[in-house]
Protein backbone atom coordinates (compact mmCIF):
# COMPACT_ATOMS: atom_id res chain seq x y z
CA UNK A 1 0.00 0.00 0.00
CA UNK A 2 1.40 3.43 -0.82
CA UNK A 3 -0.19 6.76 -0.49
CA UNK A 4 0.40 9.68 -2.89
CA UNK A 5 -1.26 12.24 -4.62
CA UNK A 6 -2.66 11.92 -8.02
CA UNK A 7 -3.58 14.48 -10.75
CA UNK A 8 -6.65 13.76 -12.70
CA UNK A 9 -5.83 14.47 -16.35
CA UNK A 10 -9.77 14.25 -17.71
CA UNK A 11 -12.43 13.11 -17.31
CA UNK A 12 -15.41 11.72 -20.09
CA UNK A 13 -18.70 9.89 -19.58
CA UNK A 14 -18.26 6.80 -21.18
CA UNK A 15 -22.37 5.95 -20.87
CA UNK A 16 -25.34 6.44 -18.58
CA UNK A 17 -24.15 6.94 -15.45
CA UNK A 18 -20.48 5.43 -15.89
CA UNK A 19 -17.29 7.80 -16.24
CA UNK A 20 -13.79 7.03 -17.36
CA UNK A 21 -11.07 9.16 -15.11
CA UNK A 22 -7.54 9.19 -16.12
CA UNK A 23 -5.09 10.33 -13.78
CA UNK A 24 -1.23 10.54 -13.26
CA UNK A 25 0.76 9.91 -10.19
CA UNK A 26 2.80 7.20 -8.56
CA UNK A 27 1.36 3.95 -9.50
CA UNK A 28 4.38 1.43 -8.67
CA UNK A 29 2.00 0.24 -5.81
CA UNK A 30 0.17 -1.38 -8.44
CA UNK A 31 0.70 -5.11 -8.79
CA UNK A 32 -2.44 -7.03 -9.96
CA UNK A 33 -5.22 -6.66 -11.87
CA UNK A 34 -8.19 -6.49 -9.77
CA UNK A 35 -6.49 -4.22 -7.17
CA UNK A 36 -8.02 -1.40 -6.12
CA UNK A 37 -7.72 2.64 -5.02
CA UNK A 38 -9.44 4.53 -1.74
CA UNK A 39 -9.50 8.05 -2.97
CA UNK A 40 -10.25 10.85 -0.05
CA UNK A 41 -12.61 13.42 -1.09
CA UNK A 42 -13.04 16.73 -0.15
CA UNK A 43 -15.57 17.12 2.74
CA UNK A 44 -16.31 13.64 2.97
CA UNK A 45 -14.64 11.26 5.85
CA UNK A 46 -14.65 7.89 4.29
CA UNK A 47 -12.24 7.24 1.34
CA UNK A 48 -14.04 5.98 -1.53
CA UNK A 49 -13.09 2.71 -3.10
CA UNK A 50 -12.41 2.35 -7.03
CA UNK A 51 -11.11 -0.44 -8.86
CA UNK A 52 -8.41 0.13 -11.31
CA UNK A 53 -9.62 -0.20 -14.80
CA UNK A 54 -6.39 -0.19 -16.18
CA UNK A 55 -2.68 1.13 -15.27
CA UNK A 56 0.85 1.98 -16.59
CA UNK A 57 3.73 3.54 -15.15
CA UNK A 58 2.47 7.13 -14.02
CA UNK A 59 -0.60 6.33 -15.27
CA UNK A 60 -4.47 5.75 -13.48
CA UNK A 61 -7.45 4.58 -15.35
CA UNK A 62 -10.62 4.38 -13.41
CA UNK A 63 -14.29 4.13 -14.56
CA UNK A 64 -16.43 5.01 -11.84
CA UNK A 65 -20.50 4.69 -11.68
CA UNK A 66 -22.41 7.09 -10.15
CA UNK A 67 -23.38 5.66 -7.18
CA UNK A 68 -23.85 8.17 -3.81
CA UNK A 69 -22.60 11.51 -3.27
CA UNK A 70 -19.13 10.69 -2.58
CA UNK A 71 -18.87 9.22 -6.81
CA UNK A 72 -21.09 11.91 -8.19
CA UNK A 73 -18.66 14.45 -6.52
CA UNK A 74 -15.64 12.36 -7.85
CA UNK A 75 -16.81 12.94 -11.79
CA UNK A 76 -17.60 15.99 -11.77
CA UNK A 77 -13.63 17.32 -10.24
CA UNK A 78 -11.98 19.41 -12.90
CA UNK A 79 -9.09 18.70 -14.39
CA UNK A 80 -6.15 19.57 -12.50
CA UNK A 81 -7.77 17.93 -9.24
CA UNK A 82 -5.19 17.06 -7.13
CA UNK A 83 -6.60 13.43 -5.38
CA UNK A 84 -4.84 11.60 -1.90
CA UNK A 85 -5.19 7.93 -2.48
CA UNK A 86 -4.28 4.45 -1.12
CA UNK A 87 -3.08 2.39 -4.38
CA UNK A 88 -2.25 -1.24 -4.40
CA UNK A 89 -4.94 -2.18 -1.98
CA UNK A 90 -6.64 -5.76 -2.44
CA UNK A 91 -5.33 -8.51 -3.59
CA UNK A 92 -6.07 -9.03 -7.32
CA UNK A 93 -7.34 -11.00 -9.74
CA UNK A 94 -3.79 -14.14 -10.65
CA UNK A 95 -4.18 -14.92 -14.36
CA UNK A 96 -1.24 -17.11 -13.85
CA UNK A 97 -3.87 -19.25 -11.85
CA UNK A 98 -6.53 -19.19 -14.77
CA UNK A 99 -6.25 -22.28 -17.18
CA UNK A 100 -6.83 -21.67 -20.79
CA UNK A 101 -9.95 -21.35 -21.70
CA UNK A 102 -10.96 -18.97 -18.70
CA UNK A 103 -13.51 -16.82 -19.67
CA UNK A 104 -14.16 -13.04 -18.13
CA UNK A 105 -17.30 -12.23 -17.13
CA UNK A 106 -18.14 -8.48 -16.03
CA UNK A 107 -21.45 -6.87 -14.99
CA UNK A 108 -22.02 -3.42 -15.47
CA UNK A 109 -19.14 -1.50 -13.59
CA UNK A 110 -17.69 -4.53 -12.50
CA UNK A 111 -16.07 -4.94 -16.18
CA UNK A 112 -13.76 -2.46 -15.05
CA UNK A 113 -11.04 -4.30 -13.57
CA UNK A 114 -11.65 -6.85 -16.08
CA UNK A 115 -9.80 -4.78 -18.30
CA UNK A 116 -6.51 -4.08 -16.93
CA UNK A 117 -7.02 -8.30 -16.98
CA UNK A 118 -7.66 -8.45 -20.00
CA UNK A 119 -4.51 -6.16 -21.15
CA UNK A 120 -2.25 -7.86 -18.70
CA UNK A 121 -3.38 -11.25 -20.41
CA UNK A 122 -3.34 -9.99 -23.79
CA UNK A 123 0.74 -8.64 -22.76
CA UNK A 124 1.40 -12.47 -21.84
CA UNK A 125 0.37 -13.46 -25.32
CA UNK A 126 -2.88 -15.07 -24.39
CA UNK A 127 -6.47 -14.96 -25.73
CA UNK A 128 -8.94 -13.01 -24.01
CA UNK A 129 -12.88 -14.42 -24.57
CA UNK A 130 -15.12 -11.75 -22.52
CA UNK A 131 -18.93 -11.75 -21.56
CA UNK A 132 -19.88 -8.26 -21.13
CA UNK A 133 -23.20 -7.71 -19.30
CA UNK A 134 -25.56 -4.77 -19.23
CA UNK A 135 -28.76 -3.39 -18.05
CA UNK A 136 -29.10 -1.72 -21.49
CA UNK A 137 -27.41 -0.01 -24.40
CA UNK A 138 -27.87 2.94 -22.34
CA UNK A 139 -25.44 1.90 -20.01
CA UNK A 140 -22.84 0.00 -21.90
CA UNK A 141 -19.67 0.83 -22.22
CA UNK A 142 -15.87 -0.55 -23.02
CA UNK A 143 -16.83 -2.58 -25.44
CA UNK A 144 -14.89 -1.21 -28.48
CA UNK A 145 -11.83 -0.69 -25.71
CA UNK A 146 -11.89 -5.03 -25.47
CA UNK A 147 -12.22 -5.58 -29.01
CA UNK A 148 -9.35 -3.20 -30.14
CA UNK A 149 -6.92 -5.48 -27.97
CA UNK A 150 -8.58 -8.51 -29.75
CA UNK A 151 -10.41 -9.90 -27.18
CA UNK A 152 -13.54 -12.44 -28.25
CA UNK A 153 -16.40 -10.41 -27.12
CA UNK A 154 -19.63 -11.84 -25.91
CA UNK A 155 -22.03 -8.82 -25.06
CA UNK A 156 -25.08 -9.15 -23.05
CA UNK A 157 -28.19 -6.46 -22.40
CA UNK A 158 -31.21 -7.52 -20.27
CA UNK A 159 -33.46 -5.91 -22.41
CA UNK A 160 -31.51 -6.53 -26.25
CA UNK A 161 -31.29 -2.57 -26.72
CA UNK A 162 -27.94 -3.09 -27.76
CA UNK A 163 -29.14 -5.07 -31.35
CA UNK A 164 -26.41 -7.07 -30.91
CA UNK A 165 -25.45 -9.98 -28.65
CA UNK A 166 -27.26 -12.10 -26.27
CA UNK A 167 -30.88 -10.39 -24.96
CA UNK A 168 -30.65 -11.78 -21.18
CA UNK A 169 -27.94 -12.18 -18.50
CA UNK A 170 -24.65 -13.29 -18.72
CA UNK A 171 -25.39 -16.81 -17.78
CA UNK A 172 -27.50 -16.95 -20.70
CA UNK A 173 -24.25 -16.22 -22.78
CA UNK A 174 -22.35 -18.66 -20.87
CA UNK A 175 -24.37 -21.36 -21.14
CA UNK A 176 -25.26 -20.93 -24.71
CA UNK A 177 -22.43 -19.31 -26.59
CA UNK A 178 -19.69 -21.02 -23.96
CA UNK A 179 -20.91 -24.06 -23.19
CA UNK A 180 -17.03 -25.24 -22.98
CA UNK A 181 -16.42 -22.82 -20.63
CA UNK A 182 -14.79 -24.54 -17.15
CA UNK A 183 -13.21 -21.44 -15.46
CA UNK A 184 -14.33 -17.82 -14.79
CA UNK A 185 -12.82 -14.49 -13.85
CA UNK A 186 -15.65 -12.59 -12.87
CA UNK A 187 -16.53 -9.28 -11.53
CA UNK A 188 -20.06 -7.35 -10.75
CA UNK A 189 -22.92 -7.35 -8.58
CA UNK A 190 -23.80 -10.28 -6.02
CA UNK A 191 -26.50 -11.87 -7.48
CA UNK A 192 -24.63 -11.88 -10.74
CA UNK A 193 -21.47 -13.90 -9.38
CA UNK A 194 -23.33 -16.36 -7.25
CA UNK A 195 -25.88 -17.15 -10.78
CA UNK A 196 -22.45 -17.71 -12.44
CA UNK A 197 -20.80 -19.53 -10.07
CA UNK A 198 -23.73 -21.68 -9.73
CA UNK A 199 -24.06 -22.38 -13.62
CA UNK A 200 -23.08 -26.67 -13.68
CA UNK A 201 -20.29 -25.98 -16.62
CA UNK A 202 -18.10 -23.65 -14.13
CA UNK A 203 -15.57 -25.93 -11.85
CA UNK A 204 -13.62 -22.84 -10.79
CA UNK A 205 -12.81 -19.12 -11.01
CA UNK A 206 -12.15 -16.11 -9.55
CA UNK A 207 -14.93 -13.81 -7.82
CA UNK A 208 -14.23 -9.83 -7.37
CA UNK A 209 -16.54 -8.58 -4.17
CA UNK A 210 -17.39 -5.81 -3.52
CA UNK A 211 -18.53 -4.03 0.02
CA UNK A 212 -18.30 -1.04 1.67
CA UNK A 213 -15.69 0.15 3.58
CA UNK A 214 -13.56 2.41 6.04
CA UNK A 215 -10.06 2.04 6.07
CA UNK A 216 -9.91 -0.38 2.62
CA UNK A 217 -6.70 -2.09 4.30
CA UNK A 218 -7.91 -4.60 6.90
CA UNK A 219 -7.42 -2.98 10.20
CA UNK A 220 -11.71 -2.25 10.95
CA UNK A 221 -12.67 -5.67 9.83
CA UNK A 222 -15.99 -2.99 8.13
CA UNK A 223 -16.11 -5.95 5.17
CA UNK A 224 -15.49 -8.86 6.83
CA UNK A 225 -17.58 -11.92 4.59
CA UNK A 226 -18.18 -15.37 6.12
CA UNK A 227 -15.64 -17.84 3.84
CA UNK A 228 -14.57 -21.61 3.81
CA UNK A 229 -11.52 -20.15 5.76
CA UNK A 230 -13.52 -18.23 7.94
CA UNK A 231 -14.00 -15.15 8.12
CA UNK A 232 -12.25 -13.21 5.51
CA UNK A 233 -11.68 -9.05 5.05
CA UNK A 234 -12.89 -8.04 1.18
CA UNK A 235 -10.38 -5.22 1.47
CA UNK A 236 -7.47 -6.80 2.22
CA UNK A 237 -7.90 -10.79 1.77
CA UNK A 238 -9.92 -9.75 -1.17
CA UNK A 239 -11.80 -8.75 -2.92
CA UNK A 240 -10.77 -11.84 -5.45
CA UNK A 241 -12.02 -15.11 -3.81
CA UNK A 242 -11.60 -18.79 -5.10
CA UNK A 243 -14.79 -20.41 -6.30
CA UNK A 244 -13.75 -23.26 -3.77
CA UNK A 245 -13.49 -20.47 -1.05
CA UNK A 246 -16.81 -18.66 -1.43
CA UNK A 247 -19.81 -19.11 1.26
CA UNK A 248 -22.87 -17.79 -1.13
CA UNK B 1 13.31 19.20 24.28
CA UNK B 2 9.91 18.99 25.32
CA UNK B 3 8.94 15.87 27.50
CA UNK B 4 5.98 13.81 25.64
CA UNK B 5 5.82 11.41 28.43
CA UNK B 6 2.67 10.74 30.23
CA UNK B 7 1.60 8.42 33.30
CA UNK B 8 -1.64 6.46 33.15
CA UNK B 9 -2.61 4.84 36.95
CA UNK B 10 1.52 3.98 37.39
CA UNK B 11 2.13 3.48 33.65
CA UNK B 12 4.40 5.35 31.77
CA UNK B 13 3.80 6.29 28.00
CA UNK B 14 6.73 8.03 25.68
CA UNK B 15 3.92 10.26 24.63
CA UNK B 16 0.17 10.30 25.20
CA UNK B 17 -1.00 9.25 21.71
CA UNK B 18 -2.64 5.24 21.45
CA UNK B 19 -4.62 4.07 18.68
CA UNK B 20 -8.25 3.33 19.57
CA UNK B 21 -9.84 -0.18 19.85
CA UNK B 22 -10.96 -1.41 16.77
CA UNK B 23 -9.32 0.75 14.67
CA UNK B 24 -5.85 -0.50 14.86
CA UNK B 25 -6.73 -4.21 14.89
CA UNK B 26 -3.87 -6.15 16.88
CA UNK B 27 -1.22 -3.51 15.22
CA UNK B 28 -0.93 -5.77 11.83
CA UNK B 29 -1.45 -3.85 9.17
CA UNK B 30 0.16 -0.87 10.60
CA UNK B 31 3.14 -2.40 11.70
CA UNK B 32 4.30 -2.32 7.66
CA UNK B 33 3.48 1.36 7.71
CA UNK B 34 5.47 2.78 10.24
CA UNK B 35 7.76 1.60 13.03
CA UNK B 36 4.97 1.15 16.09
CA UNK B 37 7.42 1.92 18.74
CA UNK B 38 6.66 5.90 18.29
CA UNK B 39 3.36 5.39 20.02
CA UNK B 40 2.77 5.77 23.41
CA UNK B 41 0.62 2.55 23.55
CA UNK B 42 -2.16 1.34 21.55
CA UNK B 43 -5.24 -0.19 22.48
CA UNK B 44 -6.16 -3.35 20.57
CA UNK B 45 -9.25 -4.53 19.22
CA UNK B 46 -12.12 -5.62 21.82
CA UNK B 47 -11.78 -9.18 22.64
CA UNK B 48 -14.52 -11.73 24.05
CA UNK B 49 -13.67 -14.86 25.65
CA UNK B 50 -15.35 -16.46 22.71
CA UNK B 51 -14.75 -15.56 18.97
CA UNK B 52 -17.42 -13.34 17.45
CA UNK B 53 -18.15 -13.42 13.53
CA UNK B 54 -19.78 -9.86 14.06
CA UNK B 55 -22.76 -8.24 12.22
CA UNK B 56 -23.88 -9.11 8.93
CA UNK B 57 -22.71 -5.83 5.77
CA UNK B 58 -22.60 -3.21 5.27
CA UNK B 59 -21.40 -2.19 8.74
CA UNK B 60 -19.98 1.08 8.20
CA UNK B 61 -21.49 4.50 6.22
CA UNK B 62 -20.17 8.08 5.88
CA UNK B 63 -21.68 10.94 8.06
CA UNK B 64 -20.96 14.23 7.90
CA UNK B 65 -17.81 14.80 9.30
CA UNK B 66 -17.69 11.08 10.39
CA UNK B 67 -18.37 7.69 9.83
CA UNK B 68 -20.70 5.04 11.43
CA UNK B 69 -19.58 1.39 12.46
CA UNK B 70 -21.49 -1.60 13.44
CA UNK B 71 -18.62 -3.69 13.26
CA UNK B 72 -20.41 -5.60 16.31
CA UNK B 73 -17.18 -6.96 18.32
CA UNK B 74 -16.08 -9.30 15.33
CA UNK B 75 -12.80 -10.55 17.30
CA UNK B 76 -10.73 -14.54 17.28
CA UNK B 77 -11.60 -14.63 21.01
CA UNK B 78 -9.40 -14.88 24.14
CA UNK B 79 -7.37 -17.75 23.65
CA UNK B 80 -6.55 -17.13 19.98
CA UNK B 81 -5.24 -13.21 21.18
CA UNK B 82 -3.11 -15.21 24.05
CA UNK B 83 -1.95 -17.87 21.83
CA UNK B 84 -1.74 -15.87 18.14
CA UNK B 85 -1.91 -12.19 18.58
CA UNK B 86 0.04 -11.62 22.09
CA UNK B 87 3.61 -13.00 20.86
CA UNK B 88 3.09 -11.29 17.62
CA UNK B 89 2.70 -8.03 19.47
CA UNK B 90 5.87 -8.67 20.85
CA UNK B 91 7.96 -8.61 18.09
CA UNK B 92 6.22 -5.10 16.43
CA UNK B 93 6.12 -3.50 19.56
CA UNK B 94 7.56 -2.77 22.48
CA UNK B 95 5.54 -0.71 24.98
CA UNK B 96 2.79 -0.96 27.25
CA UNK B 97 -0.14 -2.23 25.40
CA UNK B 98 -3.87 -1.32 26.63
CA UNK B 99 -5.97 -4.66 26.21
CA UNK B 100 -9.78 -3.99 25.10
CA UNK B 101 -11.93 -6.39 26.83
CA UNK B 102 -15.61 -6.82 26.42
CA UNK B 103 -18.01 -9.40 27.68
CA UNK B 104 -21.64 -10.45 27.70
CA UNK B 105 -21.90 -11.07 31.55
CA UNK B 106 -19.58 -10.11 34.26
CA UNK B 107 -18.62 -13.93 34.81
CA UNK B 108 -17.03 -13.53 31.20
CA UNK B 109 -15.38 -10.09 32.07
CA UNK B 110 -13.62 -11.12 34.99
CA UNK B 111 -12.99 -14.44 33.06
CA UNK B 112 -11.28 -12.41 30.64
CA UNK B 113 -9.48 -10.33 33.00
CA UNK B 114 -7.83 -13.19 34.40
CA UNK B 115 -7.09 -14.35 31.22
CA UNK B 116 -4.87 -11.85 30.52
CA UNK B 117 -2.49 -11.45 33.83
CA UNK B 118 0.63 -13.47 32.54
CA UNK B 119 0.25 -11.14 29.61
CA UNK B 120 3.36 -9.16 30.50
CA UNK B 121 3.10 -6.92 27.73
CA UNK B 122 -0.71 -5.62 28.53
CA UNK B 123 0.05 -2.77 31.30
CA UNK B 124 -3.30 -1.81 31.21
CA UNK B 125 -7.32 -3.36 30.67
CA UNK B 126 -9.27 -1.24 29.05
CA UNK B 127 -13.13 -2.42 29.92
CA UNK B 128 -15.12 -1.89 27.36
CA UNK B 129 -18.84 -1.81 28.70
CA UNK B 130 -20.49 -1.12 25.10
CA UNK B 131 -21.04 -4.14 25.25
CA UNK B 132 -24.82 -5.70 26.04
CA UNK B 133 -25.82 -7.21 29.05
CA UNK B 134 -26.85 -10.76 28.07
CA UNK B 135 -28.55 -11.10 31.50
CA UNK B 136 -30.21 -7.69 31.24
CA UNK B 137 -32.28 -7.48 28.55
CA UNK B 138 -29.52 -6.42 26.24
CA UNK B 139 -28.94 -3.08 27.76
CA UNK B 140 -25.60 -2.18 27.64
CA UNK B 141 -23.38 -2.20 30.82
CA UNK B 142 -22.18 1.23 30.47
CA UNK B 143 -25.59 2.23 29.86
CA UNK B 144 -26.60 2.95 33.89
CA UNK B 145 -24.54 3.67 36.74
CA UNK B 146 -25.32 0.43 38.68
CA UNK B 147 -24.38 -1.87 36.19
CA UNK B 148 -21.14 -0.07 35.33
CA UNK B 149 -20.42 -0.05 38.82
CA UNK B 150 -21.25 -4.21 38.83
CA UNK B 151 -18.57 -4.43 35.69
CA UNK B 152 -15.89 -2.67 37.56
CA UNK B 153 -15.92 -4.22 40.77
CA UNK B 154 -16.30 -7.67 39.01
CA UNK B 155 -12.85 -7.07 37.05
CA UNK B 156 -11.14 -5.13 39.89
CA UNK B 157 -11.68 -8.35 41.96
CA UNK B 158 -10.23 -10.37 39.08
CA UNK B 159 -6.70 -8.43 37.99
CA UNK B 160 -3.88 -6.71 39.88
CA UNK B 161 -3.37 -4.94 36.46
CA UNK B 162 -5.00 -1.80 36.33
CA UNK B 163 -7.78 -1.40 35.15
CA UNK B 164 -9.86 1.70 33.02
CA UNK B 165 -12.91 1.69 32.19
CA UNK B 166 -14.22 2.82 28.78
CA UNK B 167 -17.18 4.84 29.28
CA UNK B 168 -20.24 4.94 26.80
CA UNK B 169 -21.84 8.58 25.69
CA UNK B 170 -25.07 7.50 25.42
CA UNK B 171 -26.11 7.61 28.72
CA UNK B 172 -27.95 11.09 30.63
CA UNK B 173 -25.08 11.75 33.03
CA UNK B 174 -21.55 11.09 32.63
CA UNK B 175 -20.44 12.47 35.59
CA UNK B 176 -22.34 9.56 37.61
CA UNK B 177 -21.15 7.27 35.51
CA UNK B 178 -17.49 7.87 36.20
CA UNK B 179 -17.98 8.65 40.23
CA UNK B 180 -19.26 5.33 40.42
CA UNK B 181 -16.60 3.56 38.29
CA UNK B 182 -14.07 5.45 40.76
CA UNK B 183 -15.84 4.68 43.89
CA UNK B 184 -15.50 0.64 42.75
CA UNK B 185 -11.92 1.26 42.17
CA UNK B 186 -11.36 1.68 38.44
CA UNK B 187 -7.67 2.89 38.06
CA UNK B 188 -8.58 5.40 35.19
CA UNK B 189 -11.31 6.16 32.82
CA UNK B 190 -11.66 6.43 28.69
CA UNK B 191 -14.15 8.31 27.22
CA UNK B 192 -15.85 8.36 25.03
CA UNK B 193 -17.17 4.68 23.10
CA UNK B 194 -19.19 5.94 19.34
CA UNK B 195 -22.37 7.43 20.15
CA UNK B 196 -25.54 5.53 18.80
CA UNK B 197 -26.60 6.63 15.08
CA UNK B 198 -28.18 5.79 11.89
CA UNK B 199 -28.13 6.36 8.63
CA UNK B 200 -31.03 5.58 5.99
CA UNK B 201 -30.71 4.71 2.39
CA UNK B 202 -33.24 7.20 -0.19
CA UNK B 203 -33.03 4.71 -2.47
CA UNK B 204 -34.13 1.40 -0.22
CA UNK B 205 -35.97 3.80 2.67
CA UNK B 206 -33.72 1.41 4.62
CA UNK B 207 -31.08 2.13 7.03
CA UNK B 208 -27.64 1.80 5.34
CA UNK B 209 -26.32 -0.74 8.33
CA UNK B 210 -27.66 -3.87 7.98
CA UNK B 211 -27.57 -3.80 12.43
CA UNK B 212 -29.79 -0.92 11.62
CA UNK B 213 -27.94 1.52 14.47
CA UNK B 214 -24.26 1.92 14.30
CA UNK B 215 -21.61 4.13 16.42
CA UNK B 216 -20.80 7.66 15.38
CA UNK B 217 -17.13 8.65 15.48
CA UNK B 218 -14.76 10.62 13.90
CA UNK B 219 -14.62 14.57 13.91
CA UNK B 220 -18.01 14.94 14.34
CA UNK B 221 -18.23 13.46 17.91
CA UNK B 222 -14.97 15.49 19.01
CA UNK B 223 -16.89 18.59 20.84
CA UNK B 224 -18.86 15.75 22.62
CA UNK B 225 -16.11 14.03 23.97
CA UNK B 226 -14.59 16.95 24.91
CA UNK B 227 -17.10 18.22 26.99
CA UNK B 228 -17.31 14.72 28.39
CA UNK B 229 -13.87 14.41 29.58
CA UNK B 230 -14.14 17.81 31.08
CA UNK B 231 -16.94 16.66 33.28
CA UNK B 232 -15.11 13.64 34.15
CA UNK B 233 -12.21 15.64 35.00
CA UNK B 234 -14.30 17.67 37.45
CA UNK B 235 -16.27 14.44 39.40
CA UNK B 236 -13.31 12.28 40.14
CA UNK B 237 -9.69 12.01 40.96
CA UNK B 238 -8.47 9.05 38.32
CA UNK B 239 -6.88 9.36 35.15
CA UNK B 240 -8.61 9.89 31.79
CA UNK B 241 -7.89 9.22 28.20
CA UNK B 242 -9.81 11.57 26.01
CA UNK B 243 -11.35 9.41 23.14
CA UNK B 244 -13.07 10.94 20.17
CA UNK B 245 -12.86 12.51 16.65
CA UNK B 246 -9.05 13.70 17.84
CA UNK B 247 -7.34 13.83 14.16
CA UNK B 248 -4.52 16.27 15.13
CA UNK B 249 -2.08 17.01 17.45
CA UNK B 250 -4.19 20.62 18.39
CA UNK B 251 -7.52 18.20 18.97
CA UNK B 252 -5.23 16.25 21.04
CA UNK B 253 -4.29 19.18 23.40
CA UNK B 254 -7.52 20.25 23.52
CA UNK B 255 -8.50 16.90 25.33
CA UNK B 256 -5.52 17.32 27.39
CA UNK B 257 -6.23 20.89 28.76
CA UNK B 258 -10.07 19.35 28.94
CA UNK B 259 -8.96 17.19 31.92
CA UNK B 260 -6.95 13.31 29.68
CA UNK B 261 -3.80 12.51 30.72
CA UNK B 262 -3.28 10.71 27.44
CA UNK B 263 -5.46 10.24 24.27
CA UNK B 264 -6.67 8.30 22.00
CA UNK B 265 -7.00 8.33 18.05
CA UNK B 266 -9.80 6.46 16.66
CA UNK B 267 -11.42 6.59 13.16
CA UNK B 268 -8.40 9.07 11.81
CA UNK B 269 -6.69 5.96 11.31
CA UNK B 270 -9.14 5.10 9.30
CA UNK B 271 -8.77 7.34 6.79
CA UNK B 272 -5.41 8.40 7.14
CA UNK B 273 -3.31 5.44 8.18
CA UNK B 274 -0.03 7.75 9.41
CA UNK B 275 -2.65 9.64 11.31
CA UNK B 276 -0.78 8.87 14.80
CA UNK B 277 2.67 9.29 13.79
CA UNK B 278 2.09 12.52 12.05
CA UNK B 279 0.07 13.64 15.58
CA UNK B 280 3.04 12.77 17.18
CA UNK B 281 5.65 14.27 15.08
CA UNK B 282 3.12 17.71 15.42
CA UNK B 283 2.87 17.51 19.59
CA UNK B 284 6.75 19.21 20.43
CA UNK B 285 5.39 21.96 18.17
CA UNK B 286 2.36 22.44 20.07
CA UNK B 287 3.25 22.29 23.30
CA UNK B 288 6.13 24.94 22.57
CA UNK B 289 3.08 26.89 21.30
CA UNK B 290 1.43 26.40 24.53
CA UNK B 291 4.91 27.52 26.48
CA UNK B 292 4.88 24.07 28.18
CA UNK B 293 8.18 21.97 28.71
CA UNK B 294 6.25 18.44 29.57
CA UNK B 295 3.03 17.64 28.32
CA UNK B 296 1.50 15.98 31.05
CA UNK B 297 1.59 20.06 32.43
CA UNK B 298 -1.60 20.45 29.95
CA UNK B 299 -4.05 18.09 31.89
CA UNK B 300 -6.95 19.77 32.93
CA UNK B 301 -5.35 22.87 32.14
CA UNK B 302 -8.29 24.37 30.89
CA UNK B 303 -10.42 24.43 34.57
CA UNK B 304 -7.82 26.21 35.98
CA UNK B 305 -7.18 30.48 36.05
Amino acid sequence: MKQSVFTLERTRRLAGDVWELVLTGDTSAVTAPGQFVNIALPGKFLRRPISVCDWAEERLTLLVKEAGEGTKELVRLPAGTRLDALSGLGNGFDPAAAPEGAVLVGGGIGVAPLFGLAMRMREAGRAVTAVLGYRSSWDAFYQEMFAAIGADLRLVTEDGSLGTGTKGFVTDALREELPDCRYVMACGPTPMLRAVCALPQIAGGQFSFEARMACGFGACVGCSIETKNGLRRVCKDGPVFRKEDIVW
Amino acid sequence: MVDLSVNLAGVTLKNPIIPASGTFGYGREYAGLYDLDILGSFSWKGTTRDPRPGNPQPRVAEAASGMLNAVGLQNPGMEAVLREEVPNIARIFHGPVIANVCGFSLEEYAENCRMLEEADQVKILEINISCPNVHAGGQNFGSSPQSAAAVTRAVRAATKKPVFMKLSPNVTDIAEIARVCEAEGADGLCLINTLLAMRIDLNTRRPVIANRTGGLSGPAVFPVALRMVWDAYEAVKIPLIGCGGVDSAETAAEMLLAGASAVEVGAANLRDPWACKTIIESLPGVCERLGVDKISDLTGGAHHG
